[in-house]
């Protein structure tokens, strides 16, 4: 199994640790509810390292990643990041993941569980083009820092890293080297929170972590880790979609409820099935469900309209910020407008779910 | 990770413990830490029926939903009423406070063929 530049510190922290996408990682420190609550209203620390970060060099890598990525990656600006899907023919999602640009190269970071399948996949495509694809997950990490204080632990950054969040746009990065080591960071994240991910060498990966978590003592706000458990809870909330969960390769983009992300104008692999779906109209649509109770539905939990099923959840929780019980689920077009008076099949016994927005918690500001 | 003696175990980490002629059941520690946070306990009604080798409730966390299996046969004489408000005291105090059941016993000697504190520690280590 592999391991995070960061996997002795989570151990010794007392960090209980899974495998996720065949990486050992920290599910949970001390609560999962704690550990989101504390994101939602100081700052939290995740390792995100064991996410695929794959570099395109050469003349071709732009046409590469049109012809792989459902959005128009050309529009992108220098510096900035952009959210894409990586399709198959049939317009089903073989990953999710976020392009960005520099002045002489483009990075791509995806889902560690998709991250073979997606160098085979654009090593497929790359065939004959003038392209060099580098694969640097192994030798950077990657540490995500949410939350409404996240900025203020930028102030005397290690390593002499500087960033003004003012002149860094969501959806924006800035990259550099401070005494040798080169850096990237970028305005996004999984939380619903504002913050950054930063991308350092591994070699420095803990001294970073460490500092970041030391920023109380600099007069900084507290800084905790945070596990993949509050990584889920937060992202459901915010509405955010989970590969495995809400994508796959049998969803199409559209249906996903991220043809936002689509450039039905140009060619790329699974755009003549897109765009069928675009001209048909998709025949389910990921919707918000507000349950009744306190019984969570899970993923694979049907949805009930009567007592037909309509629909299957796709992820859901208890969320720790409105004490209610949340899902996402796919459910039949006809069903999926808001207001709709459907029921989950919580083990036998139905449980009222209410079709609401897809996004359950939204910061302030 | 300890288990206390005075009490049996499944190996599905339910922990039986008999005093004064009734069996108190809850989880373990082990349990209610990979679970991670618990946010809902579904117990019976005082009276219903339990048997060995069948749920008797339903735990839920923010990860998981698990069934709850009962090692005796038995009548039900109190529940944790705490739990429905506090589900977090099954992570917080598994042992005592987070106690789940109390069954009337149909035979207290079903509990002899239970896991000892040492044999379900010994699983855990495997």
């Amino acid at each position: 199994m592999n391991r995070t530049c960061l996997h002795d510190l989570h151990q010794s922290a007392g960090a209980r640790m899974i495998d996720f996408g065949g990486w050992h990682m920290p599910v949970v420190y001390t609560g999962i509810i704690d550990e989101h609550r504390h994101t939602r209203s100081a700052a939290s620390l995740f390792d995100v390292s064991h996410m695929g970060r794959l570099e395109f060099h050469g003349p071709d890598a732009e046409a590469l990643l049109q012809s792989a990525c459902t959005r128009n990656v050309a529009r992108l600006a220098v510096g900035r990041c952009g959210y894409s899907h990586v399709c198959n023919e049939r317009g089903g999602v073989r990953d999710d993941v976020i392009v960005s640009r520099y002045a002489d190269h483009w990075l791509m970071v995806c889902n560690a569980s998709n991250r073979e399948k997606i160098v085979a996949h654009l090593g497929e495509l790359m065939r004959g083009m003038n392209v060099r694809l580098v694969d640097r997950t192994l030798d950077t990490a990657m540490i995500a820092v949410q939350g409404p204080r996240a900025w203020d632990t930028l102030r005397h950054l290690p390593l002499g890293i500087t960033a003004d969040p003012a002149a860094i746009r969501r959806y924006a990065f800035v990259g550099g080297s401070t005494l040798g080591v080169e850096y990237g960071l970028f305005r996004t994240g999984y939380t619903g929170e504002d913050g950054f991910e930063i991308v350092v060498p591994a070699a420095v990966g803990p001294t970073v972590w460490n500092y970041l978590l030391a920023s109380e003592q600099r007069g900084g706000p507290a800084v905790r880790p945070a596990g993949l458990g509050a990584r889920d809870t937060l992202r459901l909330e915010a509405g955010m979609p989970l590969y495995g969960h809400e994508l796959g390769e049998e969803i199409d983009s559209i249906s996903s409820g991220c043809g936002w992300c689509v450039d039905l104008n140009k060619d790329f692999v699974g755009a003549a099935a897109l765009r069928r779906v675009a001209t048909d109209g998709p025949k389910r649509k990921l919707v918000g469900l507000n349950i009744e109770g306190k019984r969570i539905a899970r993923q694979g939990t049907a949805v009930l309209h009567g007592s037909t099923q309509v629909g299957e959840v796709t992820s859901g929780t208890l969320s720790p910020t409105l004490d209610r019980v949340i899902a996402m689920a796919y459910v039949d077009a006809a069903h999926a407008a808001e207001g709709t008076a459907l029921a989950v099949d919580l083990r036998g016994e139905p449980a009222a779910a209410v079709v609401g927005p897809l996004v359950f918690y939204k910061r302030a500001g | 990770m300890s288990a206390p003696s005075d009490r049996k175990y499944l190996k599905t980490h339910e922990w039986h413990k008999l005093e004064n002629g009734l069996v108190t059941i809850g989880v373990t520690q082990f349990a209610a830490d990979e679970l991670t946070d618990i946010t809902y306990v579904d117990l019976p009604k005082i009276g219903a029926k339990v048997a060995a080798g069948k749920a008797f409730g339903v735990i839920e966390s923010v990860k998981a939903t698990s069934d709850l299996m009962c090692g005796i046969d038995g009548e039900v004489a109190e529940i944790n009423k705490a739990l429905s408000d506090h589900p977090e005291l099954v992570n917080s105090d598994p042992f005592n406070a987070g106690w789940m059941i109390r069954v009337r016993p149909a035979s207290p000697a079903q509990l002899d063929g239970l896991l000892s504190a040492d044999a379900y520690a010994k699983q855990l280590a495997h």
